[in-house]
């Protein structure tokens, strides 16, 4: 961080979207001229100090996790908190799997993770396509029956889609886990963005497609779908993450350990008393979280931008 | 188009109109996968939770009888419900009102070109991508009574309360634990709205003597107002299904001080069996979420309008 401080980036970026928060007297343009030139990259440094003062309770949180991983039981629980393990040792990391079938737990999640995020991204491709692109009677009605699905929480239906998992004899499966996100309302958001996307798609790309004979099938396949890569990425981002994360439905249908996913496994490790065993718990959250760190700061960009428009179209 | 000629051409419109068929098909379909999953899992669903409300609906005591509008007259007079719906008020209202303000300001600074800006917004936005349970998970060590935050207060001779475990501070932290998971988003949605406030308004009013002070009150605000109003409803719909963080943090708790909507839907559901009235507090939960999204939908039509 240090390096940037002393390279004032940009500095004739400043004066015309000048900070509300470093001058807040206000400054005719007279007097922002006459100003010394140091003073106004004073401002700008306490700026970026406000910053990295304001990223603590963003970024602690994740080194508090990944540090205390590595602490003895009794480190865990001295004072004062030490901020860097006095011997870091993996001890911890090996009662995760001791506990818990951590491993299965582990490859639960992601097996579902991996097929609900291709099964949403091929049911949100065709859907969307062809309530873009094609003309049948009734398109119009049913998106409009399929976006429902944006107006109901997954807590409303939880109850009567309980007694549907229960009733098909799929209780403690991963089968309400995988389907339900794939074809249900989950996957309407989905729908959505694919659709706004193939919209803005230039009619002629497929009237030339048409006139090399290609079927409806073959434009989409060759010529839409490829230019679509920006959505289904967005796509495949938030659906990933949101499987990976789900809490309430395995709560609900899972009962057996080895069916757990890692948002419930991770609640698991707790002592006879029921209070959590901190450091393992911390061990196997850290598991669970550095891999998607990894692969959000390899692709940052397209991670904020395809969360921020999943969120903005919702 | 289905008109028939003796021309040499009399086969083009003809295959085109056969064409046409076989992509109405095709678009059949292209969309049954998602109707017919909006069916199964969303339209039939919906239906059925509005039938069991009208239901008393024991699973253990095995019991199904139609009761007519009874979960509803019972819920008028269920004071632990109102207790979930002001915990429920308090609990929206103190996200929404924090994560704006925080993600406002987290965009504006950010919007200042300075160095290091990249890093900050990708550290801002982290805890989006970490897993809610994983990052209450860790919250939870640092509310801890006697170590975590506390254990560092302590340091400076400060006894920190028991965070969770008092009514006040304990809905003050699943507050605060769940607008920081989020705020980055909301931050990145006020990000490219500043930046589409033209530079010429800002550099016009600063040449009429604007402050800057007044520059953000007078022009940036409002003229990001409508992003506002879509991210104070999202985020308010957002806090409304709030379940994980609760359940691995309070637990509803202490009392039911932060047993919400959902986790009280959840409760009624899975833990006292009584199906029938939870699906009526289904009812609720969804008509309450339904106004707040099509009040969305509507102030977003009035956007797209705004910005043509």
């Amino acid at each position: 961080m240090s390096p940037d401080q002393l390279t004032p980036e940009r500095p004739t970026a400043a004066p015309a979207s000048a900070a509300p928060v470093a001058d807040a007297r206000g400054s005719s343009p007279a007097r922002r001229t006459r100003r010394p030139f140091g003073s106004q990259q004073l401002g700008r440094a306490a700026l970026v100090f406000l910053m990295i003062v304001v990223a603590v309770p963003f970024v602690f949180p994740i080194w508090w996790m990944i540090t205390s991983s590595m602490k003895s039981t009794s480190e865990i629980l001295s004072l004062p908190p030490s901020l860097w393990p006095e011997s870091p040792s993996i001890e911890s990391y090996r009662q995760v799997f001791e506990l818990q079938p951590f491993a299965e737990q582990y490859l639960n999640s992601l097996y579902i993770a991996v097929l609900v995020t291709v099964g949403t991204m091929a049911v949100a491709a065709f859907a969307g396509y062809a309530f873009a692109r094609i003309r049948f009677r009734g398109s119009n009605a049913l998106f409009v029956l399929v976006l429902v699905g944006l107006l109901v929480p997954s807590e409303v239906t939880i109850v009567p889609l309980f007694r549907m998992v229960n009733s098909a004899g799929l209780i403690d499966t991963h089968w309400p886990l995988i389907v339900i996100p794939i074809l249900g309302a989950p996957s309407v958001l989905a729908t959505f963005i694919m659709r706004q996307f193939f919209v803005t798609l230039p009619g002629e790309l497929e009237e030339a497609g048409r006139m090399d004979g290609l079927s409806r099938f073959g434009i989409f396949a060759r010529i839409a779908l490829p230019l679509s890569r920006s959505a289904l990425a967005a796509v495949a981002i938030f659906t990933f993450l949101k499987s990976w994360n789900l809490y309430l439905e395995p709560l609900v249908y899972l009962s057996t350990k080895s069916n757990f996913t890692l948002p419930q496994a991770l609640t698991q490790y707790v002592d006879a008393y029921g209070g959590p065993i901190w450091n393992v718990q911390l061990a196997a959250t850290t598991l669970t979280v550095i891999p998607v760190l990894i692969v959000f700061i390899a692709a940052q960009r397209q991670f904020i931008e395809g969360l921020a428009n999943s969120g903005l179209k919702g | 188009m289905t008109s028939i000629t003796s021309t040499g051409q009399a086969g083009r419109p003809q295959r085109r109109s056969a064409w046409r068929r076989r992509d109405a098909a095709t678009g059949y379909a292209f969309v049954a996968p998602a109707v017919i999953g909006a069916l199964a899992f969303v339209i039939v669903p919906l239906g059925a939770v509005i039938w069991y409300s009208l239901h008393e609906w024991n699973v253990l005591a095995n019991t199904f009888t139609f009761v007519g509008p009874q979960n509803y007259q019972d819920m008028l007079s269920d004071g632990a419900l109102h207790d979930s719906l002001i915990a429920s008020l308090w609990f929206s209202l103190g996200v929404v009102v924090l994560n704006i303000t925080l993600s406002l300001f987290l965009a504006v600074l950010l919007n200042q070109h300075l160095p290091g800006t990249t890093l900050f917004r990708v550290l801002f936005f982290t805890p989006v991508v970490v897993s809610l349970v994983a990052w209450t998970i860790v919250w939870g060590f640092l509310l801890q009574a006697d170590n975590g935050i506390n254990g560092f207060l302590a340091e400076f001779g400060i006894t920190g309360p028991n965070w969770l475990r008092n009514n006040v501070t304990a809905m003050i932290s699943v507050i605060v634990v769940q607008v920081f998971k989020n705020v980055g988003l909301n931050m990145v949605l006020f990000l490219s709205a500043l930046q589409s406030v033209p530079e010429e308004i800002q550099e016009a009013a600063r040449l009429d003597g604007a402050g800057a002070w007044r520059r953000f009150f007078s022009i940036t605000l409002p003229m990001i107002s409508p992003t506002m109003l879509l991210v104070a409803i999202l985020t308010v719909v957002g806090s409304l299904e709030t379940f994980a963080l609760i359940d691995v943090l309070t637990d509803g708790g202490p009392g039911t001080s932060t047993t919400v909507l959902v986790f009280y839907l959840y409760r009624q559901a899975f833990e006292f069996n009584q199906f029938g009235y939870a699906s009526a507090i289904s009812v609720l939960l969804f008509v309450i979420v339904l106004a707040l999204t099509l009040l969305q939908w509507q102030t977003r039509k009035r956007w797209v309008f705004h910005e043509s």
